[in-house]
């Protein structure tokens, strides 16, 4: 028990030196530790924008830029996915449930998104959580839009605020779609993902905003790229009346490419009611989607149901089934909405081996070049692009843990030279040099313990203070959790380092004082 | 180790030599005899080799060649790691200053040694520890001091805890290497007075270095180690 105590009291003597040996190693460990935690952060944040979809799809192009471009909405997507695509996909016997998901439009520098209502239920985030509201409901309507927190957050957005979206993502002034405002109907929960960054409508909302943007047929043609949704416009109600009234069963006329062409069966009686398509289903329509929303009686007074299609459609090999998708009736049978363009449409398989057979079978798909990733593996190969970065920190906090050790190193030599009389002492009171080395070994050790207790305390008390600021500021949760095998990893090098660094100055103490410890020159 | 039976001498030198660099003697002694219950004056000039040889007495330093005997044990047989546990338990040191671990109070300072060495603590019998170091601190006069922190302590009384340091647990020889040279002249002769008193009690040989002649009649013996030490006729140091 003498050397415990010796150390002890020894450590206490010095107690300025004491402290700043300590606190060079709790400063090191703590950038260690510290960086471990956001790395570790940074990782999960990013591994967790998107789980429980199986398959991203857009249009032909990279992996990565259909991932970014849908998930991040980072740069521009590869192009667009009709929607009868989408319809012809939900359908396949693979397929437990798809989404779509339409960009182009943004409110206040906040992208909108188009999608259904399925989109709340199926999305998940980090370790497989559902999106929450924290307030209000899922969008259901043409004018609902839902929110995410960091949008209600920035512009102070309740229930019940009105929202008007413009196309393209800068507000430009010109052509905001103030015809059509919206209002806020819910608001999610944060999720720190691109999510919360995002504006939410239902896709028939995009569609009467366009609408009534641009005001009928005659400029109907005027919108394109990327969110083109202004394309598929007008009629819409009637042309589902039209089918529901004459009974025939509903085919996907696809106008001869090139060839602007009347819809079939798109001449009904103005104002005919609309009917349910599950009334009078025509003979070899497939049933309706069990539990799906009826129709919304949308757009009764739909100016023009003369159609013009503006972009001919490539896909002359559609399925003759009718569209049943009851999310979006309204789009069933009409060309124009049959090239309602979505920026993609995320996947849930039935079973998740068949989800790579369903990539496979996507990408080569001849009726639409499509590219289908599985998020895991883009965000996967993603991360091995922008990882380098975490070798980067890592190393910073390697060589930040060497220079603590070697201010521990410095500051134990130089305190021995200072203690080349208390060394001289103990030789001559007959300690041997295990007592000389254990106190001088136990003493360092003791300095690297109390430094990597600190230091790992810091960072603790560092997450407490700084999660909801970093949250807020860089969007990154860092989860306040046990420390983790590399972590331990960390503290044990250190450990071991502060041990094995205390036994030079002890070796020397003990050969020193025996040349000249005893003499008396101090 | 064994020790041999009283009547053999404490401390005996034979053919010593000794060079911290080879070919450069230090020392050089053909024959040194010091008895048990001796108390002797060790004198000679500065660079005579004085606190060399007490590095060697002690077995901090290993002669070159010759014979070191202490209390009958041959240091040149005994390993360093030996050598220590033999100081730890036959020997009590007194520097010229600067004695004591600055961070230990007065009785942790003169408890060190038998905390330190199983052997030395057994001759206590059962007296405890508080009590030991209470009595060797009434017979140096430091018993009020003995809860004080070092820094709070004259030179004298630093030098009167080293003593009751250098004494407690009984070792047989006590090395004092200049002890008074820190003192002034009436302080000189009281520490002596207690120093004797104690080593007299407690039947221990001491070994005294100092330059400070007056001191010569005190001593039992008086040894000139410039005319023993051959070595020492060379100027090794300036």
């Amino acid at each position: 028990m003498l050397i415990p105590r010796l150390a002890f009291r020894s450590l206490r003597s010095r107690l300025l030196t004491t402290s700043l040996t300590v606190t060079s190693i709790a400063l090191s460990v703590t950038l260690l530790v510290g960086i471990e935690h956001v790395r570790a952060g940074v990782r999960e944040s990013f591994a967790g924008t998107i789980r429980g979809v199986d398959l991203i799809v857009g249009a032909r192009g990279s992996g990565l830029q259909v991932l970014l471009s849908s998930v991040f909405g980072i740069g521009n997507p590869s192009g667009s996915v009709a929607l009868s695509t989408f319809e012809r996909w939900q359908r396949h016997p693979a397929v437990k449930w798809a989404v779509p998901y339409a960009l182009g439009d943004s409110h206040r520098g906040f992208r909108v998104v188009g999608t259904s209502a399925e989109f709340y239920a199926r999305y998940r985030f980090r370790e497989n959580r559902n999106i929450t509201f924290a307030q209000g409901r899922v969008a259901t309507t043409d004018v609902d839009v839902v929110i995410g927190s960091e949008v209600a957050e920035q512009l102070k957005y309740t229930i019940g605020s009105p929202v008007v979206v413009v196309h393209g993502l800068r507000d430009i002034g010109t052509s905001s779609h103030e015809a059509h405002p919206f209002k806020v109907v819910g608001i999610l929960a944060r999720t720190f993902t691109p999510i919360d960054r995002s504006v939410f409508v239902t896709l028939e909302g995009i569609e009467e905003m366009h609408e009534d943007e641009n005001g009928g047929p005659a400029t109907a043609g005027g919108a394109t790229a990327t969110a083109g949704v202004g394309t598929a416009t007008a009629g819409v109600g009637t042309a589902t009346a039209g089918r529901g009234t004459a009974g025939k069963p509903a085919r996907r006329a696809v106008p001869p490419p090139g060839t602007p062409a009347a819809m079939p069966g798109a001449e009904p009686p103005p104002g005919t009611p609309l009917v349910m398509p599950g009334a009078s289903p025509p003979p070899g329509t497939p049933l309706v989607m069990p539990g799906a929303e009826p129709p919304p009686a949308v757009n009764p007074s739909s100016p023009n149901p003369q159609l013009i299609s503006p972009t001919p459609t490539r896909r002359s090999s559609v399925q003759p089934q009718p569209a049943v998708n009851q999310s979006n009736p309204l789009l069933q049978s009409n060309p124009l909405l049959q090239s309602f363009p979505l920026t993609a449409f995320f996947v849930g398989t039935k079973n998740r081996f068949e989800a790579l057979m369903l990539q496979r079978e996507m990408n080569t798909d001849l009726a639409e070049p499509l590219t289908a990733v599985i998020p895991g593996v883009a965000l996967g190969e993603l991360w091995q692009n922008i990882g380098s970065a975490e070798v980067g920190l890592r190393v910073v906090a390697i060589f930040a843990v060497a220079i603590g050790l070697t201010g521990m190193l410095v500051a134990l030599y130089s305190s021995l030279e200072a203690r080349r009389r208390e060394m001289a002492i103990f030789r001559a009171i007959g300690a041997g040099p295990r007592t000389i080395v254990s106190l001088l070994v136990l003493e360092s050790g003791l300095l690297s313990l109390l430094g990597c207790i600190i230091g790992v305390a810091l960072v603790y008390a560092g997450l407490v203070l700084g999660q909801r600021p970093i949250e807020q500021r860089f969007g990154l949760h860092l989860a306040i959790r046990p420390l983790g095998t590399t972590e331990w990893l960390y503290i044990a090098v250190v450990l071991v380092a502060g041990i094995v660094i205390g036994f030079v100055p002890a070796i020397k103490a003990y050969r020193t004082s025996l040349v000249d410890g005893l003499s008396p020159r101090a | 180790m064994t020790i041999a039976s009283a009547g053999s001498p404490a401390v005996e030198l034979t053919s010593l030599r000794f060079a911290y660099r080879a070919g450069r003697d230090v020392l050089a002694i053909d024959h040194l005899r010091i008895d048990r219950g001796e108390t002797v004056f060790l004198h000679g000039p500065s660079g005579s080799g004085k606190t060399t040889l007490l590095g060697v007495l002690a077995g901090v330093l290993q002669a070159s060649s010759g014979q070191v005997k202490l209390l009958g044990s041959d240091f040149s047989t005994l390993s360093s790691g030996a050598r220590d546990a033999f100081r730890a338990r036959h020997l009590g040191y007194v520097f010229q200053m600067f004695n004591l671990i600055p961070y230990l109070s007065v009785r942790e300072n003169i408890l060190l040694p038998i905390r330190l060495d199983a052997h030395r603590r057994a001759r206590l019998g059962s007296v405890s520890f508080d009590t030991a170091a209470r009595d060797i601190a009434k017979q140096l006069d430091i018993a009020e001091l003995i809860d004080a922190p070092i820094g709070e302590l004259s030179v004298g009384q630093q030098q009167r805890v080293a003593a009751a340091r250098a004494l407690i647990g009984a070792p047989e020889v006590i090395i004092a290497d200049e002890p008074t040279s820190a003192l002034d002249t009436d302080r000189r002769e009281q520490f002596l007075a207690l120093l004797f008193a104690s080593c007299k009690s407690a039947g221990a040989t001491l070994v005294f270095v100092s330059h400070d002649h007056t001191l010569m009649p005190l001593f039992s013996r008086t040894v000139s180690l410039a005319e023993i030490n051959h070595a020492a006729t060379v100027p090794v140091r300036a």
